[in-house]
């Protein structure tokens, strides 16, 4: 575990990193417009990032121990059908939330 | 803020000739009192992130104090950092005990998609005035989301509304976690597995952009390198893997139609 005083070093680094990411393109197009090769990333980028997170975020599954991500999954499954049928992000973020939990509860 | 009695005087007098009994109407119209207006425009707006940063704030401070750290870590990881995702793998960095060196390219690789953000911004923002270096610092998915997809009404200058809804979205963020932190020992068990909702809230942004691109490629090459990633390289190194082989296979995929 890093300690407090280290996290309270690494916090501010950390911060920097975040605000460079974000400044980058507005710092190095201040002055002239984004060539086409940018715009090609700005098109692609977007969903191939959120695909990679969405499965970052169920990495840790022990896949091989009962019930084997199955909860996951299944919560997963409802927020795709309930953001496709009623298009309402908070309803679809909660709904599959709080089946989630009563699955961890009762699996 | 000097705490002098004839600085007040002078501000109150600036702002407001009577402050508490005037109809909004006889009020001077300075620059809070047109903040004032733009957060209430906003705030309708950003009902929903109000609910989004307050559920996955909660978690967050909730996991910060649960990894042994003090409670006003939360609100200073969401005032400076002020990233979603970034925030918990920083406590789950914190936690592993990571290197500083791992942490920065960690966080650099996940917040790397900001600078995809921005490209889409510069135009909007050159009329931002002086709130732009905000704007730019506060651009997270959520706030990114309601910039673009919200008219800004005609009676609020547009760098303000956006301003306002960058400050209301980033207070919720701070709130969210600032009670995760505080009640994280009264919390009961049950609360297990709300950190899905970053899970869920990373699968409706991939569902809307899906809809919006009309082409699964990106977030099929997406998919399959994260899912490589992890089954090869293990769930502690995927990120990076996953960012920069999917990156590199999309160019190679769509540099040829181009």
């Amino acid at each position: 575990m890093t300690s407090v005083q280290d996290a309270l070093i690494a916090v501010p680094l950390l911060a920097l990193v975040i605000l460079a990411t974000r400044a980058f393109p507005f710092v190095l197009f201040s002055r002239r417009d984004p060539p086409k090769a940018i715009r090609f990333v700005e098109r692609f980028i977007p969903p191939m990032v959120m695909a990679v997170l969405v499965v970052y975020c169920l990495k840790d599954i022990p896949w091989t121990i009962w019930p084997s991500g199955i909860r996951e999954l299944a919560a997963l499954a409802l927020v795709v059908v309930l953001h496709l049928w009623k298009k309402n992000a908070m309803l679809s973020i909660f709904g599959g939330t709080a089946f989630y939990m009563i699955l961890r509860a009762v699996l | 803020m000097v705490n002098s009695k004839a600085y007040r005087y002078t501000d109150r007098i600036m702002l407001s000739p009577f402050p508490e009994s005037a109809p909004p109407s006889r009020r001077v119209h300075g620059r809070r009192a047109a903040f004032r207006d733009a957060l209430h425009a906003a705030f309708p707006v950003t009902i929903p992130v109000l609910f989004g940063y307050i559920a996955i704030g909660i978690p967050f401070g909730l996991m910060l104090v649960k990894a042994g750290y003090p409670w006003w870590l939360s609100p200073l990881m969401s005032l400076l950092m002020y990233a979603g995702a970034g925030q918990y793998i920083a406590v789950g960095l914190f936690a592993a005990g990571a290197p500083l060196s791992g942490m920065l390219v960690a966080m650099l690789a996940v917040n790397i998609r900001h600078i995809v953000y921005g490209l889409s911004l510069i135009d909007r923002f050159k009329a931002a005035g002086r709130w732009k270096p905000y704007l730019v610092f506060a651009l997270t998915d959520e706030t990114y989301a309601l910039l673009t997809g919200v008219k800004v009404p005609a009676n609020v200058k547009p760098g303000l509304f956006y301003a306002a809804i960058a400050v209301l979205d980033h207070s919720y963020w701070i709130v969210g976690g600032v009670i995760g932190a505080l009640a994280g020992a009264l919390i009961p068990f049950s609360f297990v597995g709300i950190d899905f909702a970053l899970t869920a809230l990373f699968a409706v942004l991939l569902i809307d952009q899906l809809k919006r691109t009309r082409d699964p490629l990106p977030a099929a090459i997406g998919i399959i390198c994260a899912v490589l990633a992890t089954a090869f390289l293990g769930p502690k190194n995927m990120l990076i893997a996953a960012l920069a082989g999917s990156l590199a296979v999309l160019v190679i995929a769509r540099g040829r139609t181009k």
